[in-house]
């Protein structure tokens, strides 16, 4: 470790804090004058209370999606890198709706057109949360009962989840080499001459699909455990008495007694999956287009072929598909409902 | 910004003292046969494998000599097998300054984040006040924003203001990612606690911001502390933001970027990886499995409406 550098970063960290610790306090200052002394506002005290998070949520996410917006209707890139102004008008920038229809009608990488890669993105976003969701529960119910070694169980199958992201992703990378990686050498234990998972456009999207299984299928099975355990034991009880077999415990009592959990973590499974950057980026490492889902491929747009005005639009798209899946999913499902009240 | 390390808001599951109890009497309450049980047995071994397999793999990797570093042969441990990795990778690497750095940023923008979340919970927990509904909808709704989407107006700003290839607009970033997320937490745990407690402090003679100080607060340790692990886990693990902020200058680096930058040079570096890729899981790995129950059940009383 360089003294130098060490000392440098923690300076620029606590400097950085400090600024924050000061601007907050600028902000509640001038709150406290404006709302308590000027306005006499009764309800000063949550506004106060709440302004210094939704300040940064704005700097952090309002303003720029605000930005971002203003900046798809126009022709800004690298190599037009200018300060647009308002549409790019006053710098004879605009260009309309132009972006968001060669989102369309162009191609949005260099071979694939938007609908190969929301295909692609659909493909990868039903495969990983079907298997998420049927490991999960498979799990979820086998463990659900007394028995030995669970603890262990347990703690073994949470592993995945636990470690963290990026290092699993190097290592899974690391591990799809096709000479050197474990994968291609226990299928050559077994006799199978294994692809080459990270040149090959199939094997490549098989191999993120498999990996992002390998990744998620902890997580639906804690939530789905926790959901089994507050399913009161008597209704199985009573169910067995009136002669139910298991399986019709599982679907009159399981199912529909687990659905409060179940909808909302599929929701966001959907939206996680549907949005996951680092397992395509980390697996593909950003090399073959063929595999870039909507997330990837907009990086790929904004930061290899630096387009910043078709970027923007991109986004929006991108970002409109998933509200409308989950307007469309809360208000069929009702889940959330009164969870604002 | 996306919770891709985070975790989410799932209403109604209940870990507590009644889900215990169900456990102890066991799932449907029916004994199984030896056959059904020798099955579920086998599934779950399997399961285990294949979840664990991969973190054993690469210990023993870590493990290796380095003129055995790519030998085809598994065994947990290796002929010779010597902690060369981990030295080199702790005295010949920039891995310990790659970790330093996501330490300080990851403890300084967590504590910040819990005070902003803290503090806006209690205002939707307490009070009514025009435009709480809309408040708590967009901070839901930020959830759904691809991190990516946000890559270039704060590439580009971070540029304008001078933020780039240094610490400031990453820890200003931090701070605030995970703050939507914990506020619904928070409110969710908040709701629980009742209200008579404080107003009895009131009555007391305190003020409205010491009944929140000395009563609330201490009483939602556990809600907090599962926040703070939140924040923590989701800045120390965060990547795509690092690259665009700060990925240009290696001696700034955060840990994901170099470990990554180990992986890209294969053949090399499969002993760095392998050991720098053990350093970093082990206390996080630790960490989360000691706090597992408290996680879950933080996870799902925020869910709970109060």
């Amino acid at each position: 470790m360089n003294v130098d550098q060490t000392i440098g970063a923690l300076v620029e960290v606590l400097t950085t804090l400090a600024v924050v610790a000061v601007a907050v306090a600028v902000l509640e200052g001038f709150l406290y004058v404006v709302l308590v002394r000027w306005l006499k506002a009764r309800l000063a005290v949550p506004f106060m209370l709440i302004a210094p998070a939704f300040v940064g949520l704005i700097g952090l996410i309002f303003y720029p999606l605000l930005w971002e917006l203003n900046v798809s209707f126009t022709n800004m890139s690298l190599r037009n890198l200018r300060d647009p102004g308002f549409l790019g008008l006053t710098q004879d920038m605009f260009v309309g709706v132009d972006n968001y229809v060669r989102v369309f009608t162009a191609p949005v990488l260099q071979q694939a057109t938007f609908f190969q890669v929301m295909w692609q993105t659909v493909l990868w976003t039903v495969l990983n949360v079907t298997f998420h969701v049927l490991g999960g529960l498979g799990l979820a119910l086998l463990l659900h009962r007394q028995m030995r070694g669970k603890g262990i169980y347990r703690a073994l199958i949470v592993l995945p989840w636990a470690t963290p992201q990026i290092v699993a992703l190097a290592v899974w990378r690391t591990e799809l080499h096709s000479e050197f990686g474990m994968v291609n050498q226990l299928l050559a234990g077994i006799g199978v001459e294994g692809p080459g998972w990270l040149i090959d456009p199939f094997w490549n999207f098989f191999a993120m699909v498999m990996v992002n299984v390998w990744l998620g299928i902890p997580f639906m099975m804690v939530i789905l455990l926790g959901g089994l355990q507050s399913i009161p034991s008597d209704l199985y009880e009573a169910a067995e008495i009136d002669g139910a077999s298991s399986r019709q415990s599982f679907r009159h009592i399981t199912l529909p007694l687990l659905a409060p959990v179940l909808t909302p973590a599929i929701i966001l499974g959907v939206v996680w999956t549907f949005n996951n950057f680092n397992v395509p980026f980390v697996i593909n490492q950003n090399e073959l287009e063929t595999s870039d889902t909507l997330v990837t491929g907009l990086f790929r747009a904004a930061f290899q072929y630096n387009r910043y005005g078709f970027a923007g639009a991109y986004a929006f798209v991108i970002f409109a598909i998933l509200l409308l899946f989950v307007i469309f999913y809360v208000r069929r499902s009702g889940a959330l409902k009164g969870a604002t009240e | 910004m996306s919770g891709a390390t985070s975790v989410p808001v799932v209403p109604a599951a209940q870990a507590g003292p009644a889900a215990a109890a169900a456990v102890a009497k066991g799932g449907g309450g029916r004994t199984d046969s030896f056959g059904k049980r020798v099955v579920i047995h086998a599934v779950l071994i399997l399961a285990s494998l294949i979840a664990a397999f991969p973190v054993f793999r690469v210990l023993s990797v870590s493990l290796r000599p380095e003129d055995r570093l790519l030998e085809r042969e598994f065994k947990l441990f290796p002929e010779g097998a010597t902690l060369d990795s981990f030295v080199h990778v702790l005295t010949d690497t920039d891995f310990p300054q790659w970790l330093f750095n996501s330490l300080i940023i990851t403890v300084g923008t967590s504590i910040v984040g819990l005070l902003f979340a803290a503090t806006s919970a209690y205002a939707f927990s307490r009070y009514k006040f025009p435009g709480r509904g809309v408040g708590l909808t967009a901070l839901l709704a930020t959830q759904l924003i691809p991190a990516t989407m946000l890559l270039v107006p704060l590439f580009i700003l971070s540029i304008q203001l001078d933020l780039k290839d240094s610490y400031r607009g990453l820890v200003i970033a931090y701070s605030v990612t995970s703050v939507p997320f914990s506020i619904w937490i928070l409110k969710g745990y908040y709701d629980t606690v009742p209200i008579e407690l404080e107003e009895a402090a009131r009555i007391d003679g305190a003020s409205q911001l010491e009944a929140f100080w000395r009563i609330l607060l201490p009483l939602s340790t556990p809600a907090l502390a599962i926040v703070f692990l939140f924040n923590f886990l989701a800045a120390w693990n965060e990547f795509v933001l690092a690259r665009v902020l700060i990925g240009s200058s290696t001696e700034l680096f955060t840990w994901p970027l170099g470990v990554l930058r180990f992986q890209a040079q294969f053949q090399t570096q499969w002993g760095d990886l392998a050991a720098a890729s053990i350093l970093i899981s082990i206390p996080v790995v630790a960490l989360f499995l000691y706090s597992s129950k408290w996680l879950i059940s933080g996870v799902t009383l925020g869910g709970v409406k109060g």
